[in-house]
């Protein structure tokens, strides 16, 4: 018997042992393996990353109130949206769903005790965290002025800031999601639990496969890429800057061939909570659970061959954009797979509008719109006029905020009683789900708006014609702010006065619901489950003996 | 501020084309999601968990023919769009002969812009209503992108490359000209005017240097500045000296024809391939001719290239003076 169990013992006389009591100090989390604790620090990683990139976006809305660019100097400006775009994509966004809900709940979903390589997992957090501090500290010492794209040969020979060392912490965190992506795929295809068939998987699970894969053969592109611009800086050699022999638009190759498909590792993850939320509160199995698994698939595969849409208006070859254009479009067409059968979902269903199931139903909506103007943007006559203006912006911000973040939040709230033991107020947090929901709509619907008229994105002043959307999208900004610090407070008020979570708040299937612990055990099982039965099968639950007996043994010794 | 607008003024053949193609779009995309979320909130309210006046017996648990239908109905819409959207595409990319031609060299942070006659303008572009206008960008530095929203088009200002645009005007006025690609400091301040004037004007405009007034200080043509140009940089003692002491090709008739390379290869002499073989000749040899030419990288800028490129396509039809040796 280890230590480790020992302490665990002399505990077990107060509380049950879960993962969070099990040890307390500071060192047992900063070398702790278990997947549920390094989900718990990519939480607070994470949330430290948004909050700076929100910071930044403030900054930056709050400029745009006028048409002169008074607030700030125009290189803090460009540091500032440059901040917001690479601590939000590449420090919260892309770790959030996958690396924080992934890793606490992969293992327990698939009835694992975890994932197949619990060092590494450390690792990867340790890559993520210090990636991400090395982009502050080029912040602190100066600030980047690139825009997250770091296009050349603006990044390589003409930036005077703190290129190389941004780039340098975006490679590590780059290799930190490599490592999640090796780990979460080797996981899903060797620690299925006895009877956990491919098609039994939840729908979250899938869509943790499909965004590993992008993971894996995705960002090795994007890392190497960004550090050529560093090497280009630092040894002057020719690769992207056409007056050292490079190509410029090489880069922009580079770039995109990784970063759309990024696209989709911000927004399966979220597609994944939906699925697995709207089944929770409508107490119906997923409608068309294959075609849901396989548009996954689908959209992981095809994204991976659209990168040139971003492109249109550089001179590619006509031919080239063509094809991707034509592409580009296919790919519309899993996703509305998607929505029409969540849809479908809550037909017949037994729909209780708890927080969680009103972020997933925001979700639709907003990634709803953000798909439907993706339109405009794949036809690549209408895609010139609008590209690199604030059509985009609004664009991308309804898929990653209004889709990706939605997601996050359902994701959040839903699990947070088994991530915590306690239950989150519920009318604090409709009311700023609501609020979140309405701030951004007032936020980034004038800016599609703005983008037709032309105003261009990273503009530090404007045309005064452009003032009133402007104005208005700042206001629905603070609104949305506002939507975002609340969870913060509620949330921390949660974890000490909370109500005790019961086993099962939401009466959902699914083996993390079904262990007998309200918080998982540090080992999730005591024997591993037999699955027997399909994911979400709710057909014999009734509303009015709900509680089904755990079928499953968890892992609590008292 | 009350008076502010909500669409761009459209003032060009493409730009109704495409505006045409962004509201049937923006009109399939609001259908699409009101749709959505119609749908959504009806079945949210009719299958609550508190009614229980619903049928929920026999819930489906997957339909093929349902899902058919929005797979392919999204498909077929989708294809319509693109193969629409692709065309005019085509339109605004593929340079036009006919087309008025007028140069934009973008640099941090100001456009510069070269008409044919010689007459440049920086941040404002002059050009006359109701005939094509080509207009090729190219950078000095960073990219820059080259946006006119009234006439719905734009196009990445490059460094190393000719991209080119063409659209027909159809309204005269002042428009915006924007810079779009995100090109350092003053990115939001590389903006200026576009100046659409009737043919009359234009043409009185052009004369005066660019002036607007009768003032007869017309400038020397694009060619002949480039003739200038050619000899300042000492083209002139190998290409079509006499007795020059290097034997090099003549330019002479070159232009836009297929020039035969050492190793092989055929190659257009277009403009993209002289500015090449100016600044870097030894990427591509002529056959039968030693590197001998030295690199002009750095040392002639993208204006006076812009500027050799069209004396050498005023020779396009001259002979070569004199065989070379
Ligand atoms: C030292 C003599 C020399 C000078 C000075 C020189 N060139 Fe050349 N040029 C050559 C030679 C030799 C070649 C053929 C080999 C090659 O392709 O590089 C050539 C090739 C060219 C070509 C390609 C012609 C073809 O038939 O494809 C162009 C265009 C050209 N030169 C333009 C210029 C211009 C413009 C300048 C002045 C800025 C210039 N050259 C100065 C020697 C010279
Ligand atoms: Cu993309
Ligand atoms: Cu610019």
């Amino acid at each position: 018997m280890s230590a480790a169990e020992n302490q665990m013992e002399t505990q077990a006389h107060h509380e049950k042992v879960n993962y969070i009591n099990v040890r307390t100090t500071l060192l047992s989390w900063l070398v702790t393996l278990d997947h549920k604790r390094i989900g718990i620090l990519y939480l607070l990683t994470v949330s430290f990353f948004f909050l700076i990139g929100g910071l930044a976006a403030s900054l930056v809305r709050m400029e745009l109130v006028s048409p002169k660019g008074d607030l700030l100097e125009s290189d803090t400006y460009n540091k500032m949206f440059t901040t917001h775009g690479v601590m939000m994509i590449f420090f919260f966004l892309i770790p959030s769903i996958p690396a924080v809900f992934g890793n606490f709940l992969l293992p327990l979903m698939i009835g694992a005790r975890d994932v197949a390589f619990p060092r590494l997992n450390l690792l990867s957090w340790y890559m993520v965290a210090g990636g991400g501090l090395l982009a502050l500290a080029a912040l602190i010492m100066g600030g980047v002025d690139t825009g997250w794209t770091f296009y050349t040969p603006y990044s390589s020979s003409f930036a005077k800031t703190q290129v190389a060392l941004t780039v340098v912490g975006i490679f590590i965190a780059g290799f930190g999601s490599i490592f999640t992506g090796i780990n979460f795929l080797v996981t899903i295809h060797k620690m299925r639990a006895p009877g956990m068939t491919w098609f039994r998987l939840p729908l979250f699970v899938w869509a943790m496969y499909a965004t590993s894969l992008i993971m894996v053969l995705g960002t090795p592109v994007v890392a190497i890429t960004l550090l050529l611009v560093a090497v280009e800086r630092l040894l002057g050699l020719g690769i992207f800057d056409p007056a050292r022999g490079g190509d410029p638009i090489l880069f922009q190759h580079l770039f995109w061939f990784y970063s759309h498909p990024a696209v989709y590792i911000m927004i399966l993850p979220s597609m994944g909570v939906v699925s697995e939320v709207i089944s929770a509160f409508s107490k119906r199995r997923i409608f068309a659970y294959h075609f849901v698994a396989f548009s996954s698939l689908a959209i992981a595969i095809i994204g991976f061959l659209v990168w040139g849409h971003h492109m249109f208006s550089t001179g590619q070859s006509m031919y080239l954009g063509v094809v991707f254009s034509f592409i580009t479009f296919l790919v519309a067409v899993p996703s509305a797979i998607k929505v029409f059968n969540w849809l479908t979902t809550l037909y017949k269903g037994r729909i209780e509008l708890t927080a969680p199931m009103m972020y997933g139903l925001g979700f639709i909506g907003l990634f709803t719109i953000g798909g439907v103007t993706g339109l405009h943007l794949a036809a690549m006559a209408t895609n010139v006029h609008l590209t690199d203006t604030y059509f985009v912006v609004a664009h991308f911000h309804y898929v990653m905020v209004g889709g990706a973040i939605m997601g996050y939040m359902a994701a959040l709230h839903f699990w947070w009683p088994k991530m915590t033991g306690r239950m989150y107020p519920e009318s604090w947090a409709k009311l700023s789900a609501m609020i979140i929901f309405i701030g951004f709509n007032v936020t980034f619907m004038p800016q599609f708006i703005l983008g037709y008229m032309g105003m261009p994105r990273r503009y530090h002043s404007y045309n005064e014609e452009w003032q009133v959307l402007n104005v208005l999208s700042t206001a629905g900004s603070s609104v949305m702010g506002l939507g975002y610090i609340l969870p913060l407070g509620y949330l921390l008020w949660s974890l000490k006065y909370g109500k005790i979570a019961p086993q099962n708040p939401w009466n959902a299937r699914g083996l993390e619901w079904e262990i007998v612990d309200a918080i998982p055990h540090p080992h999730n099982f005591e024997t591993i489950p037999i699955v027997t039965q399909e994911a979400y099968d709710y057909e014999h639950w009734h509303p009015n003996k709900p509680a089904q007996q755990p079928v499953i043994v968890g892992g609590g010794k008292s | 501020m009350w008076n502010f607008p909500l669409v761009p003024p459209t003032a060009a053949e493409e730009a109704l084309h495409i505006s045409w193609l962004y509201w049937v779009i923006t009109g399939m995309a609001i259908f699409f999601v009101v749709a959505v979320c119609a749908a959504a909130l009806v079945l949210v309210v009719r299958y609550r968990a508190s009614n229980e006046n619903v049928n929920r017996d026999n819930p489906p648990e997957s339909d093929m023919r349902l899902e058919m239908t929005w797979t392919l109905m999204p498909l077929v819409l989708a294809l319509v769009i693109f193969f629409w959207a692709a065309k005019l595409y085509a339109d605004i990319y593929t340079p036009r002969d006919d087309a008025l031609e007028i140069i934009a060299i973008g640099k941090q942070w100001m456009w510069h812009v070269q008409h044919s006659n010689g007459v440049r303008e920086n941040n404002e572009l002059h050009i006359p209503v109701g005939r094509p206008i080509k207009v090729t960008v190219i950078s000095q530095d960073v990219i820059h992108a080259f946006s006119l929203p009234a006439f719905r088009v734009k196009r990445d200002a490059v460094p190393g490359r000719y991209n080119s645009m063409v659209f027909t005007p159809t309204k005269t006025g002042k428009f915006h000209l924007l810079c779009t690609e995100y090109c350092g400091t003053k990115h939001s301040e590389m903006i200026g005017s576009v100046y659409v004037m009737e043919p009359d004007d234009y043409q009185k405009w052009l004369e005066s240097g660019g002036k607007g007034t009768d003032s007869s200080s017309a400038p020397m043509s694009l060619e002949d500045q480039g003739k200038q140009i050619f000899t300042q940089l000492g083209c002139n003692t190998c290409h079509g000296a006499a007795g020059a002491a290097v034997r090099c090709p003549p330019l002479e008739g070159i232009y836009e024809k297929p020039i035969e390379l050492a190793n092989g290869q055929k190659v257009i002499a277009d403009a993209e391939y002289m500015r090449e073989s100016i600044l870097n000749p030894a990427a591509k040899i002529v056959k039968g001719y030693d590197n001998l030419m030295p690199a002009y990288q750095g040392v002639a800028s993208e204006d006076q290239i812009i500027k050799i490129i069209a004396y050498i396509k005023s020779l396009k039809d001259a002979k070569p003076a004199e065989a070379s040796k």
